[in-house]
């Protein structure tokens, strides 16, 4: 409000503004107004006449009834008028109000505060001086004014207002308090469900309501506890309210509670339900980032870059058009991929003129972004096992303008025996897919035990593959990136674990700058210390699907050979420790 | 993967002079190392001779596209360019043609170009010559045959066809599993 301040050194007009224009003087009901009136005309005269015979006439017609509710309206009249003239005086010689006249100015006063009130509770309780309601205030400052001394307290307005404010905020305080104590008692209360109880599901919002109360009781469990109930019964229970709310199968959602904390946990399951954004990935090949989203919001995208630690991502928040259609995707300008898609990349840190390989490939967009930061130089070797996926690496390489690559279909556990001697190897392993829920919510309740082990399984054997293509030699790189989309350790950390055991590797930096340290500790496991410098990255913290990066430096070429019977023995102790897992 | 035979090279040259002209030379000569054209399946691929000695070790069965792919031998014997071609088609091309907004979305669907929806084209393009098509703000959107001249197209009614459509980047989504 008021007057914008000019900075720009234009002259502002002095003199009062629109704003201070004086009050036009107060309008009054035509009633209320004494006629001021002259002779009567003839024609006046004549109609009187007629009105007086005919008034006559009624009266007499219905004398009995109507005489005593005529008189009455009648004095009701006459009060009016009397009033308005008092009014009237009022203004006239404000100094001598007679004692009378105050009473019923009062009572006018408290109306209008009720009035004020009740704007001030519409428009908000605490500050009833709204714009709306001061300036209704400042029309009757002309009435209060006028009767200010004769009023006992000698208050001014505003000081009223605030006594009435502070009662106000009195009341509600204590309202709040009240409230409090509710939720206090409502605590306490919370009690163990019956077997019941438990077999007959209520609403999804009972449920939800238990799950933090079960959550409050374990967070503080020594005060809240019920003391006939061991910790693990909470525990089930738990489990079994947010296996029913989020729809997980019971295995799932084991795992998740080992590796979140409570606190965290239903932070990562509220965000695993809804989607991630959008994103995009400019393709340097072709055009920049700040043309390319020129010419999308000239379609009508709504976008803006990921953030600080990508030069090439865009997030596209709403577009009219379809984002796998405008003629900048055809033309290759840009790819839709995750944001957690770019990471690995990132880590594995391309240089031209390398030999790389990208093992799990399809359906290309780490590989083209390996392309893209490669400069089209080099050779870029894309492999993926699946014959129907593949096609969309070629055509992906196509649009995209990549010219560098060789696309094949090995399995990737016997591409050592092809081609070998790699700078770079990208390893996206195939996984269970417990990061990316939000995308396919078919993971929450298909996967088992089973499954984790045979993504386990072949992913320690494409790691060993992998590491066996990279040539230790080579005077840029000797680097693995290993990554996945799962956020389990079994397929992450415990399979690194794995490989720095079998191989000459060590973990490395990964030179992401943020995400959460890698798990050396996970239960029985004790991991070797350098996973932590593996990257997590989880969609409640990241705003990105459930990734894990991890960079391996290959250092030599050998592959240790330890004696066959030490073997068996570590595998069947990993056996033992699995079967203690799936107890 | 073989080299192509005396035939089939003629034939692969003869359809990229119609959209290159003079320009095939840049493709053949080029500064940074030697490229070839290389047939495999039927499909003819322009890969550089680096690649290629790398991508020997991959098996036959095993390999499904290195380089670029230009474009395929019909059953018929012809050679057939693809929509694949055009990385390396536009920056080289002799005529071109300019699309209006409002007609590059028919153009990405597969349509002809019509004289109403022509922006612009390259002064002195004869009948029946192979040009590239760009969008107004320098897109490659596909490439296609002009029905008239630049001439004839002065004076062409607006609805008449000036260029027919042989390939654009929308079968990038259309036919993506026919690509190669």
């Amino acid at each position: 409000m008021g007057r914008k301040a000019k900075f720009d050194g234009t002259v502002v007009s002095t003199g009062p503004g629109r704003k201070a224009k004086k009050q036009s003087d107060p309008t009054f009901p035509k009633g209320l107004i004494e006629k001021t009136s002259g002779p009567l005309s003839r024609h006046q005269k004549q109609r009187a006449k007629k009105r007086l015979l005919k008034k006559n006439q009624n009266e007499k017609l219905r004398e009995p009834k109507a005489k005593k509710s005529k008189v009455s309206k009648e004095v009701v009249k006459r009060e009016k008028i009397q009033s308005s003239a008092d009014e009237n005086e009022e203004e006239e010689d404000a100094d001598e109000t007679p004692v009378e006249e105050t009473s019923e100015e009062e009572e006018q006063d408290n109306e209008e505060v009720e009035q004020n009130q009740s704007l001030g509770l519409k428009s908000g309780p605490a500050d009833s001086d709204d714009a709306d309601s001061s300036e209704e205030e400042e029309e009757n400052e002309d009435q209060d004014d006028s009767d200010d001394d004769g009023d006992d307290d000698n208050l001014l307005p505003i000081e009223k207002a605030n006594k009435r404010l502070k009662k106000k905020q009195e009341k509600e305080r204590k309202l709040a308090e009240d409230e409090m104590k509710d939720i206090a008692t409502h605590q306490d209360i919370f009690t163990f469900p019956t077997e019941e109880e438990l077999a007959n599901p209520t609403s999804l919002k009972d449920v939800q309501q238990r799950i933090r109360d079960v959550i409050m009781v374990l967070s503080d469990f020594k005060t809240l506890r019920d003391k006939d109930r061991p910790r693990v019964d909470y525990m089930e229970l738990l489990k079994a309210d947010l296996c029913t709310y989020f729809s997980y199968n019971t295995f799932l959602m084991e795992k998740l509670m080992q590796i979140f904390p409570l606190s965290e946990l239903l932070e990562y399951l509220e965000a695993s339900e809804v989607q991630r954004p959008m994103t995009l990935r400019t393709n340097t090949l072709k055009t920049r980032r700040r043309d390319l989203a020129q010419a999308l919001i000239n379609r009508g995208v709504n976008l803006d870059p990921i953030g600080k630690w990508t030069k090439i991502g865009l997030v596209v928040y709403s577009s009219q058009v379809p984002m796998g259609a405008t003629p900048e995707y055809l033309a290759g300008h840009y790819i839709l991929q995750g944001a957690s898609s770019l990471l690995p990349v990132m880590a594995l840190d391309p240089k031209e003129n390398e030999r790389i390989l990208d093992m799990c490939a399809a359906p290309g967009g780490k590989a083209s972004h390996i392309a893209a930061l490669m400069k089209n130089t080099g050779v870029l070797f894309a492999n993926d096992i699946n014959q129907d996926r593949i096609k969309a690496v070629i055509g992906n390489f196509h649009r995209l303008g990549i010219v560098n690559s060789v696309i094949c279909s090995y399995d990737g556990r016997k591409i050592s025996s092809a081609i070998k001697g790699f700078d770079r190897v990208l390893l996206d392993a195939p996984c269970t897919g417990t990061g990316v829920v939000a995308k396919d919510p078919g993971v929450k309740t298909n996967k088992d035990e089973v499954d984790v082990q045979r993504c386990c399984t072949l992913q320690r054997e494409l790691l060993l593959a992998a590491i066996d293509c990279v040539n230790a030699r080579s005077k840029t790189g000797g680097t693995i990136v290993y990554s996945t989309c799962s956020i389990l350790p079994e397929e992450n950390e415990w399979i690194v674990d794995y490989a720095l055991k079998k191989r000459d590797v060590k973990v490395v930096p990964t030179g992401l700058e943020f995400g959460a340290e890698g798990f050396t500790n996970y239960r029985q496991h004790r991991f070797h210390p350098s996973l932590k410098l593996t990257r997590r990255f989880y969609p409640h913290v990241h705003n990105m699907d459930g990734f894990f990066v991890a960079k391996l430096k290959k250092f030599s070429n050998i592959i240790p050979k330890k004696d066959t019977q030490k073997d068996e023995e570590e595998e069947e102790e990993e056996e033992e420790e699995k079967e203690k897992d799936s107890e | 993967m073989k080299r192509l035979s005396e035939e089939r090279t003629k034939l692969v040259f003869e359809k990229l002079t119609k959209y290159l002209g003079d320009n095939l030379k840049v493709l053949i000569d080029r500064p940074d190392g030697t490229y070839c054209f290389r047939e495999r399946k039927d499909r003819v691929y322009y890969v550089s001779e680096k690649i290629l000695s790398l991508a020997s070790t991959v098996g036959s069965d095993h390999l499904v596209s290195l380089g670029t792919c230009f474009g395929k031998f019909t059953k018929s014997g012809k050679f057939r360019l693809h929509i694949t071609a055009l990385n390396y088609l536009a920056p080289h091309a002799q005529y071109k043609i300019w699309v209006k907004p409002s007609a590059e979305q028919q153009f990405l669907y597969g349509h002809h170009i019509a004289k109403s929806g022509l922006g612009r084209i390259t002064e002195n393009t004869p009948q029946y010559q192979g040009i590239v098509v760009f969008s107004m703000n320098d897109l490659p959107l596909g490439f296609g045959v002009t029905s008239k001249s630049t001439a004839d197209c002065k004076h062409a009614d607006p609805m008449s066809t000036i260029c027919f459509h042989q390939a654009d980047i929308g079968e990038y989504i259309r036919s993506e599993d026919t690509l190669l």
